[in-house]
This record gives structure tokens, C-alpha cells and sequence, in this order.
């Protein structure tokens, strides 16, 4: 590991006055320390913000604010959390391990990085690791990679299924940073690789997520499924998180959120256009399913993603629908 | 009776190779080739040399002395060929693990690549016959006419099975530390499975005679077998020590035991099977095609089994290897018998389902007089007993054989059986008994490598002398104690424990001390056929929506002679059964086409069963006994618990879904493919 310097952040804003280029910062490490490890990450400087005040969930007026230092164990069991958006809780102790949950933050797990064997291996190309110097995963390894939205440099996918959530139930990240602060609505904290691949998010450099907020829960019946071929600790093959709300047999109401097809959290906005005023029936389902899916470009190995969340997505709002 | 070392253990005392502290002790990092062939034309240290802490840097350009027939993947730095990526080539040392592994990187090394070949397929014009298969069988036999009996049969089945390249990964990652004495004599603090061959192996590889070295593993985290042969951290080690003239420690990352320690070969496997009217076995022929490397020919017995199982007039094994510009496959638990048996006993399945007779039934009525390839003798079988009391514990006489009608909500749900197998061998051991402080102590270079050999040697010995176990202690685990055979091939227990009753029975003779060498005893062993044997029943869950599998219960119904220790064997039983598990539904390492070398190097892509995916997994055993073994009466157990699980589950996936997936691990991605 490249030896590096290490501060703990006062505040904020503590926190943003010492990042300079090369600086990281560090929320539980879960992932970051891996990744300086392994070579992939190799800063120069870390900035503690894991003991920030930023630990607590409250409610601001109808909506709830999430700190980004909130571990994410405390979040899946936080009673309004539970209550008021289940779904989020269930996306969060879907992922990872009981341990690795005690130690990672929400602004953490949104910001982790891809699991792509090639981007954790510095022996090898990777066009997110290394700018331009190509991405074998197109012919090679990418049986867990996107169908959805990825790019002649990059197949990556995004492995949070926090974030999964979030974007189905309309987060807003809040952002503060050398330009200021400001809040962006998710699923645009992620985008997709385009010919940047090395970025994942909007992100500026310097930008600290301090909170993440919640609106006030969308009418209707909600769910998070995770697929994945062993029972725990595993990121997902393809993770759905959906909110259905159906009133006399139509559609007044329907998010989904799809995980680990695309560089970012993906939002089925077609499939959700393709629902609302219609009827809640199975043949609609397959049909919205299948218009969304209709923009799947999936490689040799990964063809199978495309089934399996047409399945989940018909499968899911069959269970939600009355 | 608890483990002996159970307290030091879960209280953090027990000490572990890398953790032995050694005054002055410097680290080595490997550098590893990022070519899968060719040559290394130059390695530039200079810039390693200056950085801070740094010792020293092996490497072919000042190729370290070492024996001229050393072993192709521990003969470090002795030529400028490549075989494979990931092999060492280089190795940065200092005064810290970071320095070590910063230099490491800042060795700069140019290559001449070669194309290279990784892939293996049943038409590689590579491929041809070994002389023998692990660790030396023929690796062909032939008996009766095949074509003649396939073409008489009732029903036949023709089917090719695959299995990919798989990995062990003990927790404890491999790590030695090695010191030089004044008088050259090198010590070894090591994680193996057998200090007495690790130490013949270290010292033929340095060019030494093994009086010269001595190894140490007290505590051991797991090996499975890739701890059974020296693997070449160790070796490292001790040429480090000798060039910087300090102790050091080699500890391997997850990532380079994936490289350098071995794996399970990929095996192509095509079952031929003709069976009569009734059932019974016309024909059967079992054909493997696997991979070893340009340094060593490793031949996995993939094969072997289908001579031992099942009465058939005409039968015929062979394997086919090719050797690829890939690491040497070697040791992961059940060689042979467990891909082998994989194939075989889901042929065997298919064979039930094309003629129509209940699986349990079909493998009972091809239960052999004697053993089908050698004629000899079984000391003791005990397979149709096993399949009848599962399939009682299991409710098989309520099965519906028709696959793909039971439904649960989204959740089709199957069952299926399989049979396991593996030889119950033994080897020369030497162990000696004496007296101390009114207490017993026996020494013996044994290896407890998590199994609790220490334990049941302390059982064997205090059962011999007829004493409480608490009045006996067992040293093992150091080569300067009487010598030892490998815990591997499941013959630990058995000819460690001949020679601590020998030495036992010696002792209380003539109250003194008692030696004891098997080496005699073992070569008059009358000529038998022995093995132990089992039946293993799955039932699993597979989603119709997504394609996941579960398997909510487990069953292994084993004859293995007579029980040692019920804990600890029930403890080897599931275990065997949860990696079985895993070999059936997610473990897979990657060959890199591309670049060579393996992907998913970690715990995070190679996936083995986590605690949610062990629901109920139950042993059990027979009560067998078998005068013909060993004093103890005692078969083999590490191995026999992952033999035949894949199969059940894969045969019950069939029964789930009607789907026949033949190529491992079971995923959803294979679930979900469209039917063929």
C-alpha cells in the first residue's frame, strides 16, 4: 500500500478546506481500504469524515434526513426507517455482511466502486482504472456486467442496492463542496460511462455527501428483491426495488428501480409509463417489462440478466398488485 | 471429548506460521509474470534496490543455487521461460512487509511474450495419455467390449459433464518463515500438511540432506490440499533468508494462492452407459480430458471411481491431459473421486430417468461381488446399506420420480441421490511413546490442520494404553519429531494412529518407551480392495422467476468403518458436504483467455457457501466393522463428505425443473438459458 496521510475532519466544511487533489475521503473503508490495497486506489491523503455529526436520521417534517455517516446497520434498523420505507431497510441488510454493514456509511456504500474483476486488478486494463487502456471485459469476464446503458469503453455496474432503493424512492443527496453546497435528486448521482468511464458519479472534486433525504413515502406497496446465486453476502445479479400503487384495478402509481444492470442505479421509467393508467394485470406487467428491456444490449455472458429482470420485474408487481 | 487445542485456539493463543515471533525477521514480496509465455529478457532492480528498507531482490538474473532437479513450480528464478501468468519471477525483500511489497512493484521487468494457449476442450490436439494419474493409477483400463455392450444395451445414455477450474481456500492463507543457523541448518515455520515431507521436499529443492532442515506447523488454518505438496512461498522464504542473511516471512495475499498453490483441474467428462431391461449395467465408459502445466505433469484420477462402483462387463476409464500455458493443478479435496464421481453418479441418474427405474434402485442393483476393475475383494462395503437407511431418514419411498411437477408458489422443488466413495488407504508412520511426569507422551510429525488429528491421536493412544485422554499428550506438527505421512488422501488418521497404537502397545511392554515404525506392517497389508462409501441425499429449491437454486436440506449417509471421534467426524462429514455445496451451485475461477492467469482471486468473486445457504445438513454413519484396515478399524473421513453432493444436488435440480444442466456450477444464468 502507498503510504499516505491521514487527518480526521472537524466538520464539514473542515473537510472540504483540506481536500486538495490526491486527497480521499474516508467513511468506513469498506470498500476504499480494499481498493488501496489492491493498488486500485492510491491516495495520497485521507480525510476522515466517519466521526462527523452527520449520524443521525430525522424526520424533517414529512420527509426523513439520513446523515451520511449513518452507519448502515443503524439504518436498516432505525423504527422509522422500518415503518415508513421497508423496502430501504430490506435493501440495505441485503447487502454485504453484518460486519461489513457495521462499518459502512451511506455516503460510503453510494460511493463504492465497481466489482469488475479487471477494475480490481492492476495488472490488467481497465478503462475506469486507467483512461484508454481498454476494457477486456467486453470479450472477457462480464457475466455480472451491464446490459443497460454501457458504453464501447466501459460495462461496468454500479453494486449498491442502497442506492437501488434510493433511487426508486427519490432521494435527494446532499452535497456540499468547494463550489457550495447543493442537493441532487436521485437516480442522478450515478451516471453512466459514456467515453468517462473513471467517473462514476456527478461528484465534483472536494464534494462531501452530508445527507441523504428522504420524501415523504410514495402511496402504495413497496418491495427490494435481490437475485443472487448464493443465499448472503453476495452483490446482486440483477436487484429490483419497486413501489406499486393500484386503485380500482389501475395503476395510479409505480416506481422501479433496477441494480446491477447498468452503470448506475436504473430507473424503468419506460416500464413505468408503460403502467400508470393501465390495468394491474400480468399481461401489462410483461409488456412494461418487456418495453423497458426492449433497450438491453447484453454480451455472450450476460444475456441471461435480460430474462431474469424481465422475470422480476413481472414477478415483483404481481406480488405488490392487490 | 473437546479438542485438545480447542482453548488456545478460540482464545487467540494458538500460533499460526506467520505469527511466530522472530527477532530481525525481513519480508519477501513475489513479483509475478504478467505474461502467460514466453521469456523474461531483463529485470531491472535499481530503482527497487534504493527505496528504503530494501535488502535484496532475487531474481534469473542472479539465479539463486538450488538442486538442478527441483520441482518446475519450486525452482524459483533458475530460468528465463515463463509458464504461466502469475508464476514468480522475481522477489523484492526488507526490512517491512510494505517495503518489501513497494520494492516488489518498483522491480521493472521486460518480456519477450509468446502466444500462449490456456483453454482446454476434448479436441485439443495437445492432449494425449499420461503415464499415470495421481498418485499412480493407470491412468487407462479396459475390460470387456464396450461397443458390444452399449449395442446390446436397453437403454443408453451418452453425456458430457463439465467442471471448471476450482480453488481451495483455507482461511489461513499460505505463509512461511524461514531462519538459518550458523551451522546452515535452515528452520521453517510453515503452513503444510505433512512437516516430514514438506522438510524432504524443501531440503531436495535446496540441494541439502533433510537432516539439514527442520519444518514447524503446530496449527494449521485449513488445507484441503493445497497445503500438501511445498508450494513455493516456502521456498522463497528460505532463499531469501540465505541472500539477505536475516529471517524472513513470506505470507501469500489471497490473490497469490490462487496463482501459486494450486487448484482443481477443468475436466471435460463424457460417460457412456448401456444398461439392460432390469437395470443392469451392459457397458460403461468414462472418458476425462483435464489440464496440467509445461512444468509438471499433474494427472487428476477423475476416473478412477467408475473402476471401483458399479458391476458392468464391459468397462473402460481413460484420461486425456494437455499441458497449457497455465499453473500445475494439484491436491483440492477428493481428487479424483470428486469431479469423477460428480459425472458419474449424474450419468447414473440420467440412466434412472431414460430406463425408468428409481435411482436408488438402479445403483443397487449394480452392486458389485468384488471390485469391477482390480477383482479384488472389498474389506468392507457398505453402499446399498447406506442408499437404504437415507432413503429411509430422507422419505425417498414418497418421491414422485416425474421431474418438474412439484410447485411451491414461484419455487420448484426436487430431490436426488447420489453415491460417494473413497479409498480408505494408510502409509508408513513412525511414532514413538514415552512416559513423562507420570503422564503419556506421544510424538509424532503429524499435521492437525483443523481436522482434530491431535485430538483423535490422543483418543487412539489413550484408548491403546488404556488411560483417560487427559493423561496424554500428543506433540506433533515438527519434523523433529518421528516421521509422518501427509494429512492428505484421508490416510492421516489412519497411519498416524498405526504407529501411536504400535508405539503404545511397545511402551506398555516395557514401561518405558515405545517406538514404532509401520513401515513392515503396512507392506504385508493383505491385497484388498478398500474404501469407504456413502450416499448423499439433496433436496433443492429453484426459482422459476429467477433461476436461484437453494437446498434446503442435505443428507450423507456414510460407512467409513469405525467412527473415531463423533464430533470431529461429523465436523469432516458436513463439511465435505457444504463444499460439495458450493462446488455445486457457485464456486468457479475464471481462466483469463485473454491475458492468462485466473480471475475472481478473491473471496468476494469466488464464492463459497455462506451460512445462509447451509440450511440443514445432516451425517450420518453406519456402523461398519473392518478388521483388514488398521488397528484401529478406521477409514478415511476428510474426503468422502464432498464425493457425490454435486451430483445429488444436480440430479435433484433435474427432478426440480427437468432441466439437465451438465456444466458446474448450477447458476441462474444456466437455469434461465433457454433450453438446447
Amino acid at each position: 500500500m502507498k503510504p499516505f496521510e491521514y487527518a480526521r475532519a472537524g466538520s464539514p466544511s473542515d473537510a472540504v478546506r483540506r481536500f486538495r487533489p490526491g486527497t480521499m475521503y474516508l467513511g468506513g473503508g469498506t470498500n476504499l481500504v480494499d481498493l488501496m490495497r489492491l493498488g486500485v486506489a492510491r491516495p495520497e491523503r485521507l480525510v476522515d469524515v466517519s466521526r462527523l455529526p452527520l449520524d443521525a436520521i430525522e424526520p424533517v417534517g414529512d420527509r426523513l434526513r439520513i446523515g451520511a455517516a449513518v452507519r448502515n446497520s443503524d439504518l436498516a434498523a432505525d423504527p422509522l426507517i422500518r415503518r415508513r420505507y421497508p423496502m430501504l431497510a430490506r435493501a440495505v441488510l441485503a447487502g454485504a455482511s453484518g460486519q461489513v454493514r457495521n462499518m459502512a456509511t451511506v455516503a460510503g456504500n453510494l460511493l463504492q466502486r465497481t466489482r469488475c474483476a479487471y477494475f480490481q486488478d492492476v495488472s490488467r486494463p481497465c478503462n475506469k482504472r486507467r483512461p484508454g487502456s481498454g476494457c477486456p471485459a467486453i470479450e472477457g469476464d462480464h457475466s455480472n456486467l451491464a446490459v443497460l446503458g454501457a458504453s464501447d469503453a466501459c460495462v461496468a455496474t454500479h453494486p449498491s442496492d442502497l442506492a437501488v432503493a434510493l433511487a426508486a424512492l427519490e432521494a435527494e443527496v446532499h452535497v456540499t463542496g468547494p463550489g457550495g453546497d447543493r442537493i441532487i435528486p436521485m437516480p442522478g448521482l450515478h451516471r453512466l460511462p459514456g467515453d468517462a468511464p473513471e467517473r462514476d458519479t456527478v461528484l465534483e472534486p472536494g464534494d462531501l455527501i452530508t445527507a441523504v433525504e428522504l420524501p415523504a413515502p410514495p402511496p402504495g406497496a413497496s418491495a427490494y428483491r435481490k437475485v443472487r446465486e448464493r443465499a448472503s453476502f453476495a452483490f446482486a445479479l440483477v436487484s429490483i426495488a419497486a413501489v406499486l400503487d393500484v386503485r380500482d384495478g389501475v395503476v395510479s402509481g409505480c416506481r422501479i428501480a433496477l441494480g446491477s444492470l447498468a452503470h448506475a442505479p436504473w430507473r424503468a421509467e419506460r416500464a413505468e409509463q408503460a403502467l400508470i393508467g393501465g390495468p394491474a394485470t400480468g399481461e401489462a406487467f410483461l409488456e412494461a417489462a418487456e418495453a423497458e428491456l426492449a433497450q438491453a444490449r447484453p454480451l455472450p455472458r450476460n444475456a441471461f440478466k435480460v430474462p431474469l429482470a424481465r422475470n422480476l420485474i413481472v414477478n415483483t408487481l404481481e406480488e405488490l398488485a392487490p | 471429548m473437546n479438542r485438545v487445542e480447542g482453548r488456545v485456539k478460540v482464545t487467540g493463543l494458538a500460533t499460526y506460521a506467520a505469527e511466530y515471533p522472530v527477532e530481525g525477521v525481513a519480508h519477501a514480496y513475489p513479483v509475478q509474470s504478467l505474461i502467460a509465455k514466453g521469456r523474461v529478457a531483463r529485470v531491472d532492480a535499481s530503482q527497487a534496490l534504493d527505496m528504503p528498507g530494501v535488502l535484496g531482490v532475487l531474481s534469473v538474473e542472479d539465479p539463486p543455487q538450488l538442486a538442478p532437479d527441483a520441482d518446475g513450480e519450486l525452482a524459483l528464478f533458475q530460468s528465463r521461460d515463463v509458464a504461466y501468468r502469475g508464476q514468480l519471477i522475481a522477489a523484492a525483500v526488507a526490512d517491512t512487509y510494505e517495503n518489501a511489497r513497494a520494492a516488489a512493484d518498483a522491480v521493472r521487468v521486460e518480456y519477450e511474450p509468446a502466444d500462449h494457449d490456456v483453454g482446454l476442450r476434448a479436441d485439443h490436439p495437445g492432449l494425449y495419455r499420461p503415464e499415470v494419474v495421481n498418485p499412480n493409477y493407470p491412468a487407462d483400463t479396459e475390460h470387456g467390449d464396450v461397443e458390444a455392450g452399449l449395442a446390446e444395451a436397453a437403454t443408453t445414455v451418452d453425456v458430457t459433464y463439465t467442471t471448471p477450474v476450482l480453488h481451495n481456500n483455507p482461511m489461513e492463507p499460505h505463509a512461511a518463515v524461514a531462519l538459518w543457523d550458523a551451522e546452515g541448518r535452515l528452520l521453517v515455520y510453515n503452513s503444510t500438511q505433512g512437516a516430514s515431507p514438506d522438510r524432504d521436499t524443501i531440503a531436495g529443492t535446496l540441494g541439502l540432506p533433510p537432516s539439514r532442515v527442520r519444518v514447524v506447523a503446530r496449527h494449521v488454518g485449513g488445507g484441503f490440499g493445497c497445503k500438501g505438496s511445498t508450494r513455493p512461498h516456502a521456498v522463497l522464504a528460505a532463499l531469501a533468508s540465505r541472500a539477505v542473511g536475516r529471517p524472513v516471512k513470506v505470507v501469500l495475499t489471497r490473490q497469490q494462492m490462487f496463482d501459486v498453490t494450486g487448484y482443481r483441474t477443468p475436466t471435460i467428462q463424457r460417460l457412456r452407459l448401456g444398461a439392460d431391461a432390469e437395470g443392469r449395467l451392459t457397458a460403461l465408459e468414462h472418458v476425462a480430458y483435464e489440464q496440467s502445466s509445461t512444468l509438471v505433469e499433474f494427472a487428476e484420477q477423475t476416473a478412477t471411481p467408475a473402476r471401483t462402483m458399479y458391476a458392468a462387463p464391459a468397462l473402460r476409464t481413460a484420461h486425456r491431459l494437455v499441458r497449457l500455458d497455465v499453473a500445475t493443478p494439484s491436491w483440492m479435496r477428493a481428487p479424483g473421486e470428486c469431479p469423477g464421481m460428480y459425472a458419474l453418479e449424474s450419468a447414473l441418474d440420467e440412466l434412472a430417468c431414460a430406463a425408468g427405474i428409481d435411482p436408488v434402485e438402479l445403483r443397487v442393483r449394480n452392486e458389485p461381488e468384488t471390485e469391477p476393475e482390480s477383482g479384488l475383494p472389498f474389506s468392507s462395503r457398505n453402499l446399498v446399506a447406506c442408499l437404504r437407511e437415507g432413503a429411509r431418514r430422507f422419505g425417498w419411498d414418497r418421491r414422485d420420480p416425474e421431474p418438474g411437477v412439484r410447485r411451491e408458489g414461484e419455487w420448484l422443488v426436487g430431490t436426488g441421490v447420489a453415491a460417494s466413495t473413497y479409498p480408505a488407504r494408510r502409509r508408513p508412520s513412525q511414532a514413538v511413546a514415552t512416559v513423562r511426569n507420570g503422564d503419556f507422551l506421544i510424538q509424532v510429525a503429524a499435521a492437525d490442520i483443523g481436522t482434530g488429528a491431535r485430538t483423535v491421536l490422543t483418543r487412539i493412544a489413550a484408548e491403546t494404553l488404556g488411560v483417560a485422554p487427559d493423561r496424554v499428550h500428543v506433540e506433533l506438527g515438527d519434523s523433529d519429531l518421528p516421521d509422518a505421512p501427509v494429512a492428505g488422501g484421508s490416510m492421516g488418521t489412519a497411519s498416524w494412529g498405526s504407529a501411536v497404537v504400535r508405539a503404545c502397545e511397545e511402551l506398555m511392554k516395557n514401561g518405558k518407551e515405545g517406538r514404532a515404525d509401520t513401515t513392515d506392517e503396512v507392506a504385508t497389508d493383505a491385497e484388498l480392495a478398500r474404501h469407504a462409501f456413502g450416499a448423499q441425499f439433496a433436496e433443492v429449491r429453484v426459482s422459476a422467476v429467477t433461476g436461484e437454486v437453494r437446498v434446503p436440506r442435505l443428507l450423507g449417509v456414510f460407512a467409513a468403518g469405525r467412527i473415531l471421534d463423533a464430533g470431529l467426524a461429523r465436523s469432516q462429514f458436513i463439511g465435505g458436504m457444504t463444499m460439495g455445496l458450493g462446488m455445486a451451485l457457485m464456486e468457479e475461477t475464471l481462466t483469463d483467455e485473454e491475458f492468462g492467469g485466473f480471475l475472481r482471486r478473491d473471496l468476494a468473486q469466488y464464492h463459497v457457501p455462506a451460512c445462509a445457504d447451509v440450511a440443514d445438513v445432516e451425517a450420518v454413519w453406519l456402523e461398519e466393522e473392518d478388521d483388514a484396515l488398521n488397528p484401529m478399524g478406521n477409514k478415511g473421513i476428510g474426503e468422502i463428505g464432498i464425493v457425490g453432493t454435486a451430483a445429488a444436488i444436480g440430479n435433484a435440480v433435474h427432478h426440480a425443473t427437468g432441466r439437465r444442466i451438465r456444466d458446474l456450477p448450477i447458476t441462474p444464468a444456466k437455469i434461465l438459458a433457454p433450453s438446447p
